[in-house]
């Protein structure tokens, strides 16, 4: 089977389906140079030809729209292998499982794991654990107002780049005395350096003008003053790139009223869950947005905003784009830009010129998307099974 | 609208033991703190337009500044803590907030020495200065002596520091309370409790114990909780689906001036502190503006709208009704307007044009 579809992969690429060879191998060439970012070259999961990610469900309308991002795989030939890893909010060891199956094959595609708060407080949310535990410390999201999609504001172009693993997701509470919690939020000098710095370099790899630090360094003066000072001290090595600091209550202020003024915004973890909210509302909502955590050796892709949707899950009105989208962001960072170009070709051509609205059934969304795939598939050797 | 507002503040006169303020026809008198940069200006606004429709009310001016007291301890000076005491009434200009001047926060400190726990801030959208949100009408109420505001703050090792957020069983029933007597008063039908308890299980989890406790005591009020992020989604897609929203300090703070966004900004929006022992300080809650200061350029509206709110505390709503007309006609009319509100008048001849269609109506 592997060596079958192997070759139907080769055959595929020699058709004019993509760019000739030569092109498209200096195009990757290219876009690796751009788009590494993090240290270490792709993961090594790899095998004839095949890579290897994992896939956590997750609760909610998770595992809908995962089903949908495989099958859409599967029509597209896409040489990706799921590793699915079920994770429910009851043991540790789901979680452990998780972590460890995206130790192994560097890459994973979840869905939201539900929180649920009649659980002790040791019980901890299974997805900062994993963020934590993997020190996936990007978090990057790029909301693009969408010409097809209604919104309040238009040409909404903004790359939030979110601290992911401290500040007041430490998870360090404890009870001094009855009736008294302190919560502690924990800013350290590496971690923002760190943020800083892969926020500058994405500006400048995107070729962004300006980076924006969102804080509270009049009230937080210790922890955000150390924060904001660490991206000034990045700042000064990327002259080329304006640098700028808001605070956070003005920015939300600013977002609702004039968006389009902001360019990339780098900012400590609750304020970064705020305005990145903030933002994919701005745009058309929950559904529209990918999310991506970067770490040195692991990347995992997500919808943005995080949300389970209990409330609209098996009823087939999740809406299929952020996710469909984030697996556009993975299937980049494993180098498989011609799949990633394809797929994102026809998830934007459907929801720019269909005009789909939020509650078009999933399904219809993407026949209309396979039928857009179809015509960008010029090769007349597809088997019919998959047409 | 103007009726919601009314009745905002009319309830507010209900829930309030206002038995040391006595309610004639004499002077009564408020304390009123300017503040700092644009402060100034919009104060003798106010005083003006008061003025002009002959309000009973003589102020009592007084400044606030850090000082250090005997211990070390940072506090605002005696004669305005003296005031306030007496007067139980104050009208604020907004107060400047440096980063890191090795004091804490001005505002800050007032709430801390009249223990002013509840920020209520009603969000109505103004008729007359569009913005790409249309019938905005909620209440955030914000929990604003504790939370991430603590002040406390400590540097571990060198390059990691601590920030301690405080979240106490007390606050946060009295913060619960007070927003289902408000909801309540105000003929609201429904209060949701913002809150992170996914990731901070224990702090923000107390909070929602509380309100859940709480609610059980207004079985006549609705009673929602909803995460931070999904409230933030949920607001700039649709804010008329929130009405009261109770919250602790940071998440207030964030979403209250978020809902001033849908409005128009801080400029029109007016917001009052309820302390535990009947004081009341409406402020405006815009900043300094240093760029504008002394420009006569400042738009008042903001201090003018919290004025009013006062007005209505102290149970003189016709004057309250006459003022907060004479200001939403002028800015309905467009002809004169400040240039935050899109037009090129000074704040002088703003509020002169007030101050003219207040005496026009006697």
């Amino acid at each position: 089977h592997h060596r079958s579809s192997h070759s139907h992969v080769t055959h595929h690429t020699q058709h004019a389906l993509f760019t000739p060879l030569e092109h498209n191998h200096s195009l990757i060439c290219f876009r690796c140079s751009l788009v590494t970012l993090t240290e270490k070259c792709p993961p090594p999961a790899k095998y004839g030809g095949r890579h290897t990610v994992t896939l956590i469900p997750g609760d909610g309308i998770g595992p809908e729209l995962l089903n949908h991002v495989k099958e859409l795989f599967r029509f597209s030939c896409v040489p990706v292998d799921f590793e699915v890893v079920n994770v429910s909010s009851a043991t540790e060891d789901d979680i452990n499982n998780a972590i460890t199956a995206i130790r192994r094959n560097g890459v994973a595609l979840k869905g939201n794991i539900e929180t649920l708060h009649t659980l002790p407080a040791s019980h901890k949310s299974r997805n900062n654990l994993l963020r934590t535990s993997l020190d996936l410390y990007a978090n990057v999201m790029h909301c693009k107002s969408l010409p097809g999609v209604q919104t309040r504001h238009n040409n909404i172009d903004i790359m939030i780049i979110r601290e992911n693993t401290e500040g007041e997701y430490s998870s360090l509470e404890h009870e001094s005395v009855s009736g008294v919690v302190e919560c502690l939020k924990i800013i350290t000098r590496t971690n923002s350096l760190r943020i800083a710095e892969y926020a500058f370099k994405l500006a400048r790899e995107k070729g962004r003008k300006r980076v924006t630090a969102v804080h509270k360094a009049n009230i937080m003066k210790l922890g955000d003053g150390l924060f904001l000072q660490c991206c000034r001290e990045v700042a000064a090595g990327y002259p080329d790139i304006a640098f700028d600091a808001m605070i956070v209550d003005n920015t939300t202020m600013q977002l609702v009223s004039k968006p389009q003024q902001f360019d990339v915004m780098v900012m400590p973890n609750l304020y970064g869950n705020v305005v990145s909210n903030v933002c994919a509302g701005l745009v058309g909502g929950p559904g529209l947005v990918p999310g991506a955590n970067y770490g040195r050796d692991y990347a995992v892709f997500e919808t943005a905003t995080r949300n389970t949707g209990k409330s609209i899950a098996d009823r087939n009105i999740a809406n299929p784009t952020a996710m469909l989208l984030a697996s556009c962001m993975m299937l980049d960072h494993l180098k498989l830009h011609d799949y990633a170009t394809m797929i994102r070709n026809a998830v934007l051509t459907t929801m720019n010129e269909t005009q789909v609205s939020q509650v078009l059934s999933p399904h219809c969304t993407l026949v209309t998307m396979r039928n857009t795939l179809t015509c960008s598939v010029l090769s007349p050797d597809l088997p019919s099974t998959l047409t | 609208h103007r009726t919601m507002a009314s009745n905002v503040w009319r309830s507010m006169v209900r829930k309030c033991r206002l038995s040391r303020v006595v309610f004639s026809l004499q002077l009564q008198t408020v304390t009123l703190i300017p503040g700092d940069g644009i402060g100034p200006e919009i104060s003798v606004a106010v005083m003006k337009i008061f003025e002009s429709a002959k309000v009973p009310i003589q102020w009592e001016e007084r400044n606030v500044t850090a000082i250090q007291g005997p211990g070390g301890r940072w506090m605002i000076p005696p004669d305005c803590k003296e005031s306030m005491d007496r007067t139980l009434i104050g009208l604020k200009g907004p107060l400047k907030t440096p980063i890191a001047a090795g004091h804490p926060s001005m505002n800050l400190l007032l709430r801390k020495t009249f223990d002013l726990y509840a920020n209520v801030r009603p969000c109505v959208s103004i008729e007359g200065y569009k913005t790409p949100y249309t019938d905005v009408d909620l209440v955030t109420i914000r929990e604003n002596t504790e939370g991430e505001y603590s002040g406390i703050e400590h540097i571990i090792v060198d390059g990691v520091v601590q920030s301690i957020k405080l979240i106490t069983e007390d606050a946060s029933r009295r913060i619960a309370e007070y927003a289902f007597e408000y909801a309540r008063n105000n003929q609201r039908n429904s209060v949701t409790a913002v809150h992170k308890a996914n990731i901070m299980r224990m702090s923000d989890g107390l909070f929602l114990r509380k309100c859940r406790e709480v609610a059980e005591n207004f079985k006549d009020v609705k009673f929602t909780e909803m995460y931070l992020d999904t409230v933030c989604l949920n607001m700039v897609q649709d804010p008329t689906q929130f009405d009261v929203l109770v919250m602790p300090n940071l998440y207030g703070d964030i979403l209250s001036d978020l809902c001033a966004g849908l409005i128009g900004g801080l400029g029109v929006t007016p917001s009052g502190n309820i302390g535990a022992n009947g004081v009341a300080i409406f402020e405006s809650v815009h900043g300094t503006a240093p760029d504008i200061a002394g420009l006569d350029m400042a738009n008042p509206t903001a201090l003018l709208l919290s004025a009013v709110m006062m007005l209505r505390h102290m149970g003189m709503h016709d004057y309250g009704k006459k003022i907060e007309t004479a200001c939403f006609d002028t800015i309905r009319d467009k002809k004169v307007l400040t240039g935050d509100l899109g037009g090129k008048s000074k704040c002088s001849e703003f509020t002169e044009e007030i101050c003219r269609r207040v005496r026009d109506m006697d």
